[in-house]
């Protein structure tokens, strides 16, 4: 087994980072995900796997550090909060349309503007739905615990590398500052040069002899080629849709009623589906871990046993719209949520439902 | 003696300058912010414009200037006061406009705001605040962080080597045409203060003429980002910052012969 | 076991850090432990609160809106979660500076002149190992070898000498702590 430590959320996705094998980390300070570059600068890995960490002088500069890292077969990343993440969308819009992998956390805060420094989960729809121009997507990742913000890194890495496409992270403030156990994940030590060029053929890392120069570009201007290239990123987001959507279900087995929710929401809910079940009420819990991929043929498969569902998300419904598409309409779905960096409690959470399904 | 007994106009040695509002600062206690919030406001309540001015801050630990200054004040997006400022003076050119940045905000995210706004030589006023530390974040490394000096995301002192020199972002746009008074000042002592609110006049008065950018650096201490009590942090900016950042002026226009 | 526990006072007082201590020292004893602080400006010399949970199962929920311990250090604090502690739960705070004292009476309620202590000791750092103490006289959720061992754990190595003088806060806060 892995090292175990006490962590804050912020803290493992830096250290899973390093652990990860990344060449690189830029970023500009934003509560609440500071910690992640102090975490970097701190551990100085420049010293030991010879990772680069850099402080921009924006998000503008950082998601752009990004592109040019990742355009070299790099395994690169870059983190932010809300704010910030609204001024990277056009940098990540080029690496989805230039086919570059990357890893992007968003460690939520509430807006919109520069609103509130507390946990949020307001940019589902901006995740998940594109966020900058074109037609893409990210596969996105949401974390429910210290543990998975850790893990995700690595796997974020992975599909970044997998699909050639940008990967995001979608936390929040509330995983972001907490502390929990965690075991980390032993080191992978990074790629050398040689093995980079054998992995990403098309990186632009110096034409040699032996090849055609490589261009990494998002500029077609023939429409025709501009079409057939959006094709082949639906393929992509198409087989992201086979192969790699993930959710967890919580009590699901025996459950008339159901919470849907991703991230810190999840963990409310599951205390809420406690205290349902201490009263016999027979909730459980869904948990989307890929928001996109979002998990809609499990989901509606599950919908003929419920009576209704509860999608609760810190923010006035977003998720809900995913959820309605999944299970076609065919049994009542509901919104609960706090928002605007307000937190909902499971107690909250529990009367909601009763108000909503079971006649207060 | 009750209080009432005490609070007397003629028992009056101090008082809040007219043109703050009656919200209590934010600002740390120690912090330089609040004195140029009041000098500045010293100098538009004497030129009488307070009903022509237009200030824009954007984030920052000023981000709330809005609620201390009696004025018409935009919140801009980090970094972007100067552009919005182009537009505010622009469309309204009687106006008074100024901006209120800090150090990550002037020289990192906005550089290039910061610099084009100046190099087009619009006509408003910009006021610098140099703390050497992004304070609101929680005490990051800022563009003018000295060499080896500490913050948290150079935890081990700023090694110029892996992050770059402190960049002198005055003296750089002292160098462009478009930038017509440019100044270096400080608020820790009576006398330093004195001689900001007369540069804060002439950059406010500057905009009459119409001859581009007056631009007044505010070298000020974070004590809470420094981690030093508020008289350590003014001892430690004299020592430190002053000789990397000498106060006075940096570009004086050529008084025109009458 | 489940331990929901909120403490909250000033920015300054080691608050933050005893949650911390708190949590390592869950971890010394194989316990599941969560740890949510309030954070940001809130922070400067405002008022900070930290929610920790101790468990022998998994933690469902690291927020939690009512709590079996509240530990209370100012006044802001108290009017705001003296209404939070469960009914049959505890609320341990210092009267130092407290002008409303808690009035419910389906909890029990523990005073602990702490910082008068840590002033007479000498030492105002230990203020929050003495609270600490109290709470873990009426609680003993953890045992004071793991305590030891969460304090090796929290702080850097360079502070290890200090970690005598925080037990023996820990100790005077068992002496003094009372009940209403
Ligand atoms: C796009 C974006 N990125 C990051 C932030 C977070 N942020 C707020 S203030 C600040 C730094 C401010 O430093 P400075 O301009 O030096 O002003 P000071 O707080 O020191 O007065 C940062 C990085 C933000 N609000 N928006
Ligand atoms: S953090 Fe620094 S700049 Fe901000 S108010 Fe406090 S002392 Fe001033």
């Amino acid at each position: 087994m892995g090292e175990l430590k006490l962590m804050k959320g912020n803290e493992a996705v830096a250290e899973a980072a390093i652990r990860a094998g990344a060449d690189g980390y830029f970023g500009y300070p934003i509560t609440p995900q500071s910690e992640i570059m102090e975490y970097l600068m701190t551990e100085k890995p420049y010293e030991t796997t010879g990772m680069v960490v850099l402080q921009a002088e924006s998000e503008v500069a950082a998601i752009n550090m990004v592109y040019g890292g990742a355009a070299c077969g790099r395994m690169v990343m870059t983190s932010s909060s809300s704010p910030g993440i609204s001024l990277k969308m056009e940098g990540i819009s080029y690496l989805a349309g230039a086919e570059l992998p990357a890893v992007i956390v968003n460690v939520v805060r509430g807006g919109p503007g520069l609103g509130t420094i507390q946990p949020s989960q307001s940019d589902y729809f901006q995740a998940t739905k594109g966020g900058g121009h074109g037609d893409y997507r990210m596969y996105v990742l949401a974390p429910a615990s210290v543990q998975e913000m850790s893990d995700f890194v690595k796997i974020g890495f992975e599909m970044a590398f997998k699909y050639l496409n940008p990967v995001m992270i979608l936390s929040d403030g509330a995983i972001g500052q907490m502390m929990e156990k965690v075991v980390l994940f032993d080191p992978i030590p990074r790629r050398t040069p040689e093995e980079i060029e054998k992995q990403c053929p098309w990186a632009t890392t110096g034409k040699n002899a032996n090849r055609k120069h490589n261009v990494i570009t998002s500029l077609l201007l023939d429409s025709h080629e501009q079409e057939q290239h959006v094709f082949k990123l639906r393929d992509k987001y198409e087989r992201m849709q086979k192969e790699d959507v993930k959710f967890e279900k919580i009590q699901c087995d025996d459950a008339e009623f159901l919470f849907v929710a991703y991230g810190s929401s999840a963990r409310i809910c599951q205390k809420a589906v406690d205290i349902a079940r201490a009263q016999g009420i027979k909730v459980g819990l869904f948990r989307p871990i890929t928001l996109f991929p979002f998990p809609s043929e499990e989901l509606l498969k599950l919908s003929s046993q419920i009576k209704g569902i509860l999608s609760v998300e810190m923010s006035l419904g977003q998720m809900i719209e995913d959820i309605k598409l999944a299970v076609e309409c065919k049994i009542p779905v509901n919104h609960f949520g706090r928002t605007g960096g307000v937190i909902h409690s499971p107690g909250e959470v529990f009367e909601a439902l009763k108000s909503t399904y079971l006649g207060g | 003696m009750d209080i009432k007994d005490i609070i007397k106009p003629e028992n009056i040695v101090y008082q809040k300058t007219k043109l703050f509002t009656e919200k209590p600062l934010s600002y740390c206690p120690g912090c330089g912010h609040g004195t140029a919030h009041r000098m500045l406001l010293e100098v538009l309540e004497e030129m009488n414009i307070q009903d022509k001015t237009v200030g824009i801050a954007p984030v920052g630990c000023s981000v709330l200037a809005y609620e201390f200054l009696d004025i018409d004040m935009q919140q801009a997006a980090h970094g972007r006061a100067p552009a919005v400022a182009t537009a505010v003076k622009r469309l309204m050119p009687d106006k008074f406009v100024f901006t209120y940045q800090g150090d990550g905000d002037l020289a990192a995210i906005g550089t290039a705001e910061t610099i084009h706004a100046c190099n087009r030589g619009e006509n408003f006023t910009m006021i610098f605040i140099n703390n050497g530390i992004y304070g609101m974040t929680g005490g990051q490394m800022a563009p003018t962080t000295l060499p080896g000096m500490r913050a948290s995301t150079c935890p081990f002192g700023r090694d110029t080597e892996i992050m770059g020199n402190p960049l002198k972002i005055t003296e750089l746009l002292a160098q462009l045409p478009g930038v017509y008074y440019v100044t270096r000042q400080a608020v820790h002592t009576p006398n330093a203060v004195r001689k900001t609110k007369k540069a804060l006049r002439i950059a406010f008065e500057n905009q009459k003429l119409k001859k581009g950018i007056s631009f007044v650096e505010i070298v000020s201490n974070c004590n809470s980002g420094w981690k030093m009590t508020p008289n350590q942090s003014n001892k430690w900016m004299e020592d430190n910052m002053f000789p990397f950042y000498p106060l006075g002026d940096i570009k004086v226009p050529q008084l025109e012969k009458v | 076991m489940t331990e929901e526990i909120i403490i909250a006072g000033f920015g300054g007082q080691g608050v933050l850090s005893m949650g911390k201590i708190l949590a390592y020292s869950g971890i010394m004893q194989n316990q599941e432990v969560s740890w949510m602080p309030s954070y940001g400006p809130e922070m400067r010399g405002g008022t900070a609160n930290v929610t920790v949970i101790l468990s022998d199962e998994m933690i469902s929920s690291p927020i939690v809106n009512e709590f079996d311990t509240a530990i209370i250090l100012n006044q802001q604090s108290m009017d705001k979660f003296e209404k939070t502690v469960k009914p049959g739960g505890i609320l341990v705070y210092d009267p130092n500076g407290i002008t409303r004292h808690p009035t419910r009476k389906d909890i029990t309620i523990y005073s602990i002149d702490a910082t008068d202590e840590a002033n007479r000791m000498g030492n105002v750092k230990i203020f929050n190992m003495i609270v600490l103490g109290g709470y873990l006289k009426i609680k003993p959720v953890i045992l004071i070898e793991n305590i030891i061992k969460g304090l090796e754990k929290s702080l850097p190595k360079r502070h290890h000498g200090l970690i005598p003088e925080n037990k023996n806060g820990v100790m005077r806060g068992m002496e003094i702590v009372k009940q209403n």
